[in-house]
């Protein structure tokens, strides 16, 4: 390896492109186990509408979370086509419920643009920053706040 | 053929470390944990050099050396006591018994392993 | 992991084994139930914790144990007696020593009043019965490795006490403190024959000597024959050195010590006007060639190359061997006992796991297949399924342990209550090797921690009272573990004044918690004390508080599936019995469903089941129902809504409904829609990946692949009971 290649992968992205209704967003290809068909969920008691409950995953079992409704859009309707990207968050392994993963992104961090002031709460809660790929606008999310919080949940 | 090191500890931290250093070095190791298990280690396996500890259930350190000199092919395989303490009436008796030499714990690996070298050069 | 973190690992792991050990020990000879080799036994624990201490560079650690071990060496050589008093300080001490390998390990801080208070007692013990004062290695030994700037102290045998680096350079090349070079010692060394037959070295004896300070050495080979005149087992050499040293002439013999008589040795101080010979020290030693059996070297001279290092690229050739022969633990063929990694088990118990899920699920398919039950394929699979639960079965024992690990932590606390209540506590302890899987170990400790505060605290009189009332000072607490029923039973019981039931009515009265004119059995009274909201400020001393209430212990033992209950006797005592299934891994239940979804009812849960008839369900308030099970009404709660999976109830009498026993030994029934089954399933933690959900214990793979969920039945119970108190409390404030 030269000298180069070391700095550009010390600045290189690798990102999975996914679709949520007409958007596309994207996660770090680093946090992403699999990719898998949906399979019907088991619904968790007492649990916010994007939980969308639990599957069974080699034995392990895991939450799967609506990504379009933890965005603020309404509650996905799953079907054969929707996709779960399994990711892991922490020490924790979460499924995500998306329409279609697109493609695999390389980028390098000073590609990402910052999330606009515009955009709503729950937007700049998830979204990280933007990419621009040939015309195309794709939200990168990042993962930690995307499963419930407990404390909040709790108080609530 | 490397040299096959015997190491009798009843602390398994002791013998972990001592695995390792020896090991690290080059040395065939058989481990026991006691006198009694040593003098099977050693009857089954056999040692060029022997590490002891002192103060072990079972059989003691004093007690494994004597009987390891009571045997006729170990009567000259050089014998280092391991042990934390340095009080001179206990390396007396481990002399008299039979001992080759005196290490004080903790040890240092490097050393240990040079002094390895020497008894069995 | 780093080997010397692997290393520390099991340091600590041992530490605690030995502090287990002390311990039981000093407590065996307490009782006078100890022998010779428990002082042995005491001596060598302590000593074991110094040893691996020094390695790691723990000071405190060290010269605490050090202190220690010296007095349990007087004991053990018969100079200190064995009394009452003398343990009372050693167990004080055990308990300080146990503080200090935490702290060494937790990187945390130990009270150091207290430390200093202990270490100050061990001194005394020590000058106790002997005239002279502590035993002067205290100094040697614990100096040494405090400074590593100081000059170590060199032993007889010239090995320098270190701290364990196996990355660092060691000390050895260091030249040693300048000292006069006025004067320097002139060392002549000639080895008999017996030494080289002893397995001793003369080059290693050089070495130390080179130890104590800048030397020179000349070999004297002028006695050397030829190869043919050469005897093997003869003596040819003598050494010459020039050793320039602070060391006095007794230093320098100690060297020679284990060799004397076996060497002829002159040791005489010489003046020189010039340092010269000194100036190249340590590898002037280095390359003396090999004593006796000199054949194989040419004809030594004072400055060959250094002498060939034996066999040192032999790692990987050595290492599978000793991985064969040494690295295993234990004697495999003295006890049997291998020593495997806990990651494998847990493995090889998830991939078990696995295989009964996949057994069931196969069995659903061939089920549904309409295969008659007498044909070859379904007697395969029963004969497949018989197999599975016996290899679950022995699978799961593997990782079975003895509450031992946590028992033994239980004296100590006893002992710092009794001493912060001011009262004589015996603990007595039975069924320590009682075997139950580490999950439900780990989960043990807490609530036996508990019931013990509790027990010596509100269980036990004080001193005064006991004898007023005519009973022994002492007050006794026993703890054990038994198996029953396929259940671990612990039970905490204490001869202590019993549960006084007037007051505890009158105070559930007074909160609330009860109705005025409740008629109560001497049970239902007696486990008043485990409803939420009972244990409160005035019940909560320094001592079993904390804040928790045994309400809180009570639900933390329920959700793994245990219960807890009381029995009081009056001026006699009270015992606590805990009982918990022998493992987290599996549990027996009920496949029920609800609302659509499938859900497990854990057995041990339920005591009954039945089919409502009409008329048997009757509402009570607006939205509240009971059931009428023989004569008493029952709560009922149906678990489609409970859970949030329905709005409105079920009709009660087109379900089924589950009796199960709630908290303070009252009844619940759960409404469940039909039920499914009983069966086996593996325990799968929704926390893993998720987080705790209200009303839920667990879930667990079903035959199909899909998850189900195990209900926490008394959770349910509990928010309902909060809900109809809430309720109340809503309606009396409107």
């Amino acid at each position: 390896m030269t000298n180069d290649d070391i700095e550009f992968a010390q600045n290189r992205l690798e990102l999975i492109s996914f679709r949520i209704g007409e958007q596309e967003y994207c996660v770090d290809i680093m946090a992403v186990r699999e990719i898998r068909g949906w399979a019907a969920a088991t619904p968790l008691p007492q649990s916010p509408p994007y939980v969308r409950g639990v599957i069974n995953l080699r034995g392990a079992v895991l939450p799967i979370i609506d990504l379009a409704n933890r965005l603020g859009f309404g509650v996905t309707e799953p079907d054969a086509r929707h996709v779960i990207i399994v990711v892991r968050i922490g020490g924790r392994v979460v499924g995500l419920l998306v329409d279609a993963v697109s493609e695999i992104l390389t980028t390098t961090a000073d590609a990402i643009q910052p999330t606009p002031d515009v955009a709503c709460d729950a937007v700049k809660r998830f979204v990280k920053g933007i990419l621009a790929v040939e015309g195309r606008m794709i939200s990168w999310i990042v993962l930690d706040q995307i499963l419930p919080d407990q404390s909040l949940e709790e108080a609530a | 053929m490397s040299m096959r090191i015997l190491t009798v500890d009843d602390s398994r931290m002791m013998r972990e470390m001592l695995l390792m250093a020896l090991k690290g070095a080059g040395f065939d190791v058989v481990q026991a944990e006691d006198g009694e298990h040593g003098l099977e280690v050693l009857a089954e396996h056999g040692a060029d050099v022997i590490i002891t500890d002192i103060n072990m259930p079972k059989l003691d350190g004093f007690g494994f050396i004597e009987r390891v000199r009571g045997v006729e092919a170990h009567r000259a395989t050089p014998i280092l006591v391991l042990s934390t303490e340095s009080d001179a009436a206990k390396k007396a008796r481990a002399r008299d018994a039979g001992a080759t030499g005196w290490i004080v714990k903790p040890f240092d690996a490097a050393r240990l392993v040079e002094a390895i070298r020497r008894v069995s050069a | 992991m780093d080997p010397m973190d692997a290393i520390k690992v099991t340091f600590f792991q041992e530490c605690d084994e030995q502090l287990g050990e002390l311990e039981a020990g000093l407590m065996a000879l307490e009782e006078g139930t100890g022998d010779r080799e428990t002082v042995n036994a005491v001596f060598r624990a302590v000593h074991s914790v110094k040893g691996g201490a020094g390695a790691f560079g723990f000071e405190d650690l060290v010269k605490f144990s050090h202190t220690f071990e010296t007095v349990l060496d007087l004991m053990r050589s018969d100079k200190l007696a064995i009394e009452p008093d003398v343990l009372h300080v050693m167990l004080r001490a055990s308990d300080v020593l146990a503080d200090l390998v935490h702290a060494a390990r937790d990187g945390g801080t130990v009270d150091q009043d207290r430390c200093a208070a202990l270490m100050e007692e061990l001194e005394h013990l020590a000058l106790g019965d002997s005239a002279a004062p502590a035993p002067a290695p205290v100094a040697a030994v614990t100096s040494a490795p405090a400074s590593p700037d100081a000059e170590p102290e060199p032993d007889e045998w010239g090995f320098v006490p270190l701290r364990i680096s196996i990355d660092d350079v060691p000390l050895l090349d260091e030249p040693a403190a300048p000292a006069s070079d006025e004067e320097i010692w002139k060392v002549t060394f000639t080895p008999r024959p017996a030494l080289y037959a002893k397995g001793s070295d003369a080059t290693i004896l050089l070495r130390e000597l080179a130890i104590l300070g800048e030397c020179d050495v000349a070999v004297d080979d002028s006695l050397v024959p030829s190869l043919d005149a050469m005897d093997v087992n003869a003596s040819y050499l003598s050494w010459t050195c020039f050793l320039n040293s602070d060391k006095d002439e007794a230093a320098i013999r100690e060297i020679f010590e284990f060799v004397e008589g076996d060497c002829d040795l002159i040791v005489e101080r010489i003046v020189v006007s010039t340092p010269a010979p000194i100036t190249a020290p340590m590898p002037v030693i280095e390359p003396i060639a090999p004593p006796p059996v000199a054949i194989v070297a040419p004809a030594p001279t004072a400055k060959p190359t250094a002498a060939p290092p034996r066999a040192a690229p032999a790692a990987s050739k050595a290492a599978p061997a000793a991985a064969a022969s040494g690295d295993g633990e234990g004697k495999a063929a003295a006890n049997a006992t291998i020593r495997v990694d806990l990651e494998r088990v847990d493995r090889l118990i998830d991939l078990v796991g696995e295989l009964v899920i996949n057994q069931a699920m196969l069995a659903q398919r061939v089920a549904e297949t309409g295969v008659v039950r007498s044909s070859n394929v379904a007697m395969g699979l029963d004969e497949l399924e018989q197999l599975t639960r016996e290899l679950q079965d022995s699978v799961m024992a593997i990782r079975a342990q003895p509450v031992k690990s946590v028992f033994q932590r239980m004296p100590r606390l006893v002992r710092e209550i009794a001493t912060a209540t001011n009262k004589q506590v015996r603990l007595v302890m039975d069924g320590e090797g009682t075997e139950v899987d580490k999950t439900v170990i780990e989960r043990l400790s807490d609530p036996i921690t508990h019931m013990l505060r509790n027990a010596v605290d509100h269980g036990l009189e004080t001193t005064q009272e006991r004898i007023d009332a005519g009973k022994a000072a002492e007050g006794t607490i026993r703890l054990a573990a038994l198996h029953r029923s396929g259940r671990i039973v612990i039970e905490v019981s204490d001869d202590g004044r019993g549960i006084n039931r007037e007051r505890v009515k009158a105070k559930a009265i007074e909160k609330g918690l009860i109705a005025a004119d409740l008629n109560m059995t001497d049970e239902e009274i007696d486990n008043i004390i485990f409803l939420p909201g009972f244990s409160t400020a005035s019940a909560i001393s320094d001592i079993s508080g904390r804040g928790v209430g045994m309400d809180v212990v009570k639900r933390s033992i329920q959700a793994l599936g245990g219960r807890i209950s009381i029995n009081s006797n009056p001026g006699k005592g009270s015992t606590f019995t805990l009982s918990l299934p022998l493992t987290l891994a599996v549990l027996d239940g009920m496949v029920v469903s609800a609302a659509e979804q499938t859900l497990i009812a854990p057995l041990t849960t339920i005591i009954e089941t039945l089919q409502p008839k009409p008329g048997e369900v009757r509402r009570l308030g607006p939205n509240r129902t009971v059931i009428a099970v023989r004569d008493a009404f029952v709560p009922l709660v149906d678990v489609g809504v409970a859970l949030g999976f329905r709005k409105e109830s079920a009709q009660p009498d087109s379900g089924v409904v589950l009796l199960v026993e709630s908290e303070g030994g009252g009844r619940a029934a759960l409404l469940v829609d039909d039920i499914q089954g009983q069966r086996q399933v593996v325990i799968k933690s929704l926390e893993a990946n998720y987080q705790r959900v209200e009303g839920v214990a667990a879930a667990t793979i079903l035959g199909d692949g899909r998850v189900a969920l195990i209900l926490d039945v008394d959770g349910l119970i509990a928010q309902r009971v909060s809900e109809t108190r809430a309720e109340t409390q809503l309606a009396k404030a409107g």
